[in-house]
């Protein structure tokens, strides 16, 4: 019996929970028939679309910042990229390497200044945060309908200023990864270049976080008292990892909406960073501790359960059910993290 | 002082651009004030027990809607309509009010976070509740409140028969404005005003300043905390209430979303804190956004040719408040526990 608990409280609430679920939908969607090949593509898809974003939360949590509630500032800076790319016409991998190469120094730029600012308001990061990236989104609203856009694809027909809400991507970068190397084995698609792409990202988050400087910084997130006593400058490495954070973020939106096929704007920044929360604490993560296993395994079970219970449920309820599923869950695991005595 | 002096500043720039005539601008404001002081005045509680700001009044306001479905089940018009409203949402309102309270009492020090993420949360059971469930597991006898399949409530809610029962409760024959929901949230303020003279009241008080004294000084922390939200949600259940009596309609599954939100925004801008609100702020505050929220699309049309940019511009002042509130308050807690750090090291 001690065994049992020992290994329950090793695979922890949210993730031994989120398991039976999957499970349970997965047996029920066998059981009605329905076709396990596309299921498991989509959940590839989206595993390869949102596992950057969840990614995102790893270096801050590592560096004591907590999670990121402000990945919008890292994704809106993404956007940027994306439409700067898209008013040249550029298209394909042209395209794709010059939305990264201006979004990366815009959003390393823009850690750093809220960085700084995180470095004041410690202890309430997830508050201010969420508030300051609120805050982001909707000035930028102003941006989108005032900035000087001019390609005739970007911006509303009427008039000729403001950008779309939607912009479709077909004929700039839409899809450049997902169809890389991409193959079909047993009917399941493997978007090869959505997935190396995220095993590059999260290989180099890997090797940083062995180096020196990522040790420094893994150290002044277990407990600023130690890290100080041992010479480290704490604010350095917390600004860091947001600064990672961030640059991690806006690379994660251009490759989510490449895959996606249309660029969100306006509010749509809004919510992002709730599910990749929600993501790497069902992988197992906490406020205090968080590694990339914890994000394969989120993003897999997360994801997972998402595409899995839509089709299931649009055929045994109501279709809107599969969206009441995501925001009780993703909101209720965030709470349990809120809520426990670990943590600080 | 110098958050409400800044909003004045604003929106008067903002008015004097947008064109629009004085006396529309004061009864527009009249009615404004008059269905959403309540709600603001919902979150003072919280914030003298220290719990900040009770982004949770969302779960609140839900209770308020629970209590209106009731009534338009049953076919309930007029001033009864809402006082039996008023009634059937406060049992709704105590138990959520307490499961509220029981969860912000296991994230102390987080608890702004913990509520707005809570609201998220409830809203999600709210629409399982009352898309999935209504009409079928929960009966509703009114077939006209469900959709076509008889299963979920409709997106909107008439509420034609209550619409403006207590704007023109009384007074109605006189006057065209809304005299008696004036003299309720007046009321409500004076009440809470005294509230905090009595004994529960003055605990609160003792529990915001320092919780570890107060639990020296025998006050039950927990309890006290749990009461400060319970009051908080039924005062938030009957400003909604009162807020969709004028509208006449209830949007079911939207109309409570941004409550928390604006509410905060409102509280803050009339220069409360995360530690310290009155009945001033609050009427100062409700007054100064929605002065905002009147002016600013047709400013925003004038000066730069859309008014979808004056809009964004509100969404943008209320989220953008907010956050400089919390980021001055947590500097200053952040302060206040560095000073005392270097206080004991230098006793030693």
């Amino acid at each position: 019996m001690d065994k049992i608990k020992a290994i329950y409280n090793k695979i922890g609430f949210p993730r031994f929970i989120i398991t039976l679920l999957l499970f349970l939908f997965i047996g029920i969607a066998f059981f009605l028939d329905l076709s396990l090949a596309s299921m498991f593509t989509d959940i590839l898809k989206r595993f390869g679309m949102n596992a950057i974003l969840v990614l995102a939360m790893v270096p801050t949590v590592q560096s004591g910042s907590g999670i990121n509630m402000n990945l919008a500032l890292g994704v809106i800076l993404g956007l940027i990229g994306c439409l700067v790319s898209m008013e040249l016409g550029l298209a394909g991998w042209t395209g794709f390497g010059v939305a990264l190469a201006i979004a990366i120094p815009l959003a390393a730029l823009a850690g750093y200044l809220y960085g700084l600012m995180l470095n004041r308001v410690k202890g309430q990061e997830m508050t201010v945060g969420n508030y300051f990236g609120y805050s982001v989104v909707s000035l930028m609203c102003i941006f989108w309908l005032l900035a000087p856009f001019k390609n005739p694809q970007l911006v509303w027909a009427m008039g000729g200023t403001g950008l779309r809400t939607t912009l479709t991507m077909d004929d700039s970068f839409g899809k450049v990864l997902d169809n890389f190397l991409s193959f079909e084995i047993m009917g399941v698609t493997i978007p090869t270049g959505l997935l190396l792409f995220f095993a590059l990202c999260a290989l180099i988050v890997y090797v940083f976080s062995n180096t020196k400087t990522g040790l420094a910084m893994r150290v002044s997130g277990s407990g600023e008292k130690f890290a100080i006593s041992s010479g480290l400058n704490v604010d350095r490495y917390r600004i860091l990892g947001i600064v990672i954070s961030t640059v991690l973020a806006a690379t994660a939106i251009i490759v989510y909406s490449q895959s996606f096929g249309f660029l969100q704007l306006y509010m749509a920044p809004l919510y992002v960073s709730m599910p990749a929360a929600a993501s790497i604490l069902i992988g197992g993560a906490n406020l205090r501790k968080a590694s990339i296993a914890h994000v394969i395994i989120g993003t897999l079970l997360f994801q997972g359960l998402l595409t899995v219970s839509l089709p299931v449920i649009n055929i045994i309820s109501e279709g809107s059910m599969a969206e009441i599923i995501r925001i009780v869950i993703s909101n209720g695991i965030i709470l349990y993290a809120l809520t426990r005595k670990e943590a600080v | 002082m110098i958050v409400p002096i800044v909003f004045i500043i604003i929106c008067a720039v903002g008015y004097y651009f947008s064109g629009l005539a004085f006396d529309f601008v004061m009864v527009e404001m009249f009615f404004r004030l008059s269905r959403n002081l309540l709600l603001v005045a919902s979150l003072i509680i919280p914030v003298i027990t220290g719990m900040g700001l009770n982004f949770g009044i969302v779960i609140g306001a839900m209770a308020g809607q629970i209590g209106l479905f009731i009534i338009a089940n049953f076919g309930i018009g007029g001033m009864t309509g809402i006082t039996v409203a008023m009634l059937a949402s406060v049992p709704f309102a105590v138990v959520f009010g307490y499961l509220v309270g029981q969860v912000l009492n296991r994230a102390k020090g987080k608890e702004m976070i913990t509520s707005m993420i809570l609201g998220f949360f409830a809203n999600g059971i709210y629409q399982l509740i009352f898309i999935v469930m209504a009409g079928k597991i929960i009966p509703f006898s009114n077939k006209d409140l469900l959709m076509d399949s008889g299963v979920g409530l409709k997106n909107t809610i008439d509420l034609v028969s209550i619409r403006k029962s207590f704007d023109t409760w009384l007074f109605g024959d006189i006057v065209n404005f809304p005299v008696m929901p004036i003299v309720f949230v007046a009321i409500i303020l004076l009440l809470i005003n005294r509230f905090f003279k009595t004994k529960v009241g003055q605990e609160m008080r003792a529990v915001g300043q320092d919780m570890h004294i107060a639990e020296v000084q025998g006050i039950d922390v927990d309890k006290t905390r749990l009461k400060a939200i319970v009051i908080s949600t039924v005062l938030a259940a009957w400003g909604q209430i009162v807020y969709l009596q004028n509208l006449g309609t209830l949007n079911t599954f939207t109309n409570h979303e941004q409550v928390g939100l604006f509410a905060v925004a409102a509280l803050l801008i009339g220069g409360a804190s995360v530690e310290k609100a009155t009945w001033k702020e609050a009427l100062i505050g409700t007054f100064l956004f929605h002065l905002l929220f009147i002016v600013s699309p047709p400013a925003g049309q004038k000066l730069m040719g859309d008014a979808q940019i004056g809009e964004y511009f509100r969404v943008f002042v209320a989220y953008g408040v907010i956050g400089i509130s919390l980021m001055l308050h947590a500097m200053e807690k952040r302060k206040k526990t560095e000073d005392r750090l270097r206080l004991t090291i230098k006793e030693k």
